[in-house]
């Protein structure tokens, strides 16, 4: 099966999507952030959709730069501390959402984007490998020199404040990662799934973990062995890989679920 | 109340001079002025809504505010920026977040990430800081498995790591057994005495705060009444918000009273320790810098 050339290089993306989210999931969970990221997400096809108005050819830059913009964004609405926050979040996406499919289905033109929504990470090519190497590097380096911090934040933002932590700064370099992140693999992974990828792996890892390294091992193994085995069987039960990644975590959940409980 | 031998090393000074916070068209402090000695544990009190927590977050900087804070260490003649260390009233933190006392500790004190192995040097550091406050066995246990006892002993190691010059508490013992507290305080006691660091708390447990403060400040949007314990519970304005009247520790019947509460008049007198509150003693003045406003540190005295 790894004989053809778009299966390395599914597997090589799965390699690399795979660790960042068992990662990235671990403070998103951490910090009750399912919904944010879920809002992120869904901000995807507004990015495109920019992109496509604008007339740009690669639709990818539109989609980060709009990212980035839209998790400050939430941060921001965060931030202001007033009740309902989360409505707020939940209308910005909806509302992005909206913008998104209207401007792509205009002409009745939307079937070209149906792979957005479930993710064709077996179309993916070498140079579109680059980036997503390129945020692995990042991001770990990010998750070397800064975790601590991040950790410190989210058990609690006062008291990282008074020891001089920049809170704000932190909790904008995180979302700004996240929306990097999630906007790079979004095409591969899809639109609908890519939040049960992100928080599958840690949710099930919390289930064993009892402490920091456990947790964070865990849900980067979990991430990777559903991520490759998802791979495998889609490729000999034809069904799209984002899917059955997914079906594989959730399951992964219920039994660390179970054990648990 | 407890015997107090203030010992100040004069430095240190926290003055908050007509701080003034509204939030949202919320008049929520108007014109709040006191100061904060070294050595001195400090307790706000009053009912919910009073304030008390937009005080303290005023003081760590976390909402805007009009008027001055302002924290001076004066070394050598020098005024430098004070440490503080803050002491919450509970962590936001999911119960089983799989977070360890160690890599909270290590969190905060360490650069290397928590999510590698453990460094051994840092680990020997933590346990060291949390020996301090009969804590170090709870190091390997999650945040989420402590009682709230345990916790706020972790917190309180964590906010005196490195060791501040202010030390700011939540209502701290909120939701802590008896004997929890009791040590809690104690150990707050201890620290004041050893280190020389104020001590700035928001509490409601009347009986500990009387226990334990060296002075006491009801709240209500703005200073109501200042002095020590006992002047400040036999005010009015205390009587107002609390309705403590018949209070044993408070009555000035009681004869609880007679072996707890110190005359106001006291303070400025020879002290035997056989001054005990006359039944019949006026309440002090329930005005804001009433009193021992500025001879606080000798408003203490040794029983």
């Amino acid at each position: 099966m790894f004989q053809y050339e778009f299966m390395k290089n599914a597997l090589i993306a799965i390699l690399l999507i795979t660790p960042l989210f068992g990662l990235l999931g671990t403070m998103i969970v951490n910090n009750k952030m399912a919904f944010f990221s879920d809002a992120l997400g869904h901000s995807a096809i507004t990015g495109i959709a920019l992109g496509v108005i604008l007339g740009m050819t690669d639709t990818t830059l539109s989609m980060i730069i709009f990212g980035i913009l839209f998790a400050l964004l939430l941060n921001w609405i965060k931030y202001r501390g007033k009740a309902g926050a989360e409505t707020v979040i939940s209308v910005f996406a909806s509302c992005g959402l909206a913008i998104g499919l209207a401007v792509l289905s205009m002409g009745g033109n939307f079937s070209k984007y149906n792979s957005l929504l479930i993710g064709d990470i077996l179309s993916i090519t070498r140079t579109e490998l680059t980036g997503l190497l390129v945020a692995f590097v990042l991001t770990v380096i990010f998750w070397l020199f800064c975790f601590n911090r991040l950790h410190f934040v989210s058990i609690n933002p006062s008291l990282a404040q008074s020891k001089g932590v920049p809170v704000r700064l932190y909790d904008n370099l995180f979302v700004v990662l996240m929306a990097i992140i999630v906007m790079l693999s979004i095409q591969w992974v899809g639109l609908l799934i890519i939040n049960a990828l992100l928080i599958l792996p840690a949710a099930a890892a919390r289930n064993l973990a009892r402490n920091m390294r456990t947790y964070h091992l865990f849900s980067v193994l979990i991430a990777v062995i559903c991520g490759v085995l998802g791979l495998v069987l889609s490729y000999y039960t034809d069904i799209a890989t984002g899917p059955m990644i997914v079906l594989l975590a959730s399951g992964v959940f219920f039994l660390t679920f179970l054990k648990r409980a | 109340m407890r015997k107090i031998k203030p010992k100040m090393c004069g430095n240190h000074c926290t003055r908050i001079e007509h701080v003034d916070v509204t939030l949202d068209d919320n008049h929520i402090l108007n014109d709040v002025n006191f100061h904060l000695y070294c050595g001195e544990m400090l307790t706000i009190i009053g009912k919910n809504g009073a304030g008390k927590s937009t005080l303290m977050k005023a003081l760590l900087g976390e909402i805007p505010y009009k008027g001055r804070i302002i924290f001076e260490d004066m070394r050598n003649g020098r005024r430098s920026r004070m440490k503080i260390g803050y002491v919450p009233q509970h962590l936001a933190f999911d119960k089983n977040t799989p977070t360890t006392v160690y890599d909270f500790f290590a969190s905060c004190i360490s650069r290397r990430p928590v999510w590698l192995m453990k460094d051994k040097k840092t680990y020997e550091k933590v346990r060291k800081e949390l020996s301090r406050f009969q804590a170090e066995e709870l190091i390997d246990q999650c945040l989420g498995d402590l009682s709230g006892g345990e916790l706020q002993r972790v917190l309180l190691s964590v906010a005196t790591c490195p060791m501040p010059n202010l030390l700011l508490l939540d209502e701290p013992i909120s939701g802590i057994d008896r004997n929890g507290t009791t040590l809690f305080y104690e150990l707050l006691d201890e620290l004041k005495g050893k280190y020389d660091i104020s001590i700035l708390m928001i509490s409601h447990d009347l009986d500990f705060v009387y226990e334990y403060s060296d002075r006491v400040i009801l709240l209500d949007r703005t200073v109501e009444a200042e002095g020590t314990p006992a002047q400040v519970y036999r005010t009015e304005a205390f009587r107002r918000t609390f309705g403590y009247a018949e209070h044993p520790l408070f009555a000035a019947t009681g004869a609880a009273s007679e072996d707890r509460i110190v005359s106001a008049a006291t303070d400025t007198a020879p002290t035997d320790g056989s001054h005990v509150a006359a039944p019949e003693e006026e309440p002090m003045a329930a005005i804001p810098g009433a009193a021992s406003m500025e001879k606080a540190p000798a408003g203490k005295q040794e029983e």
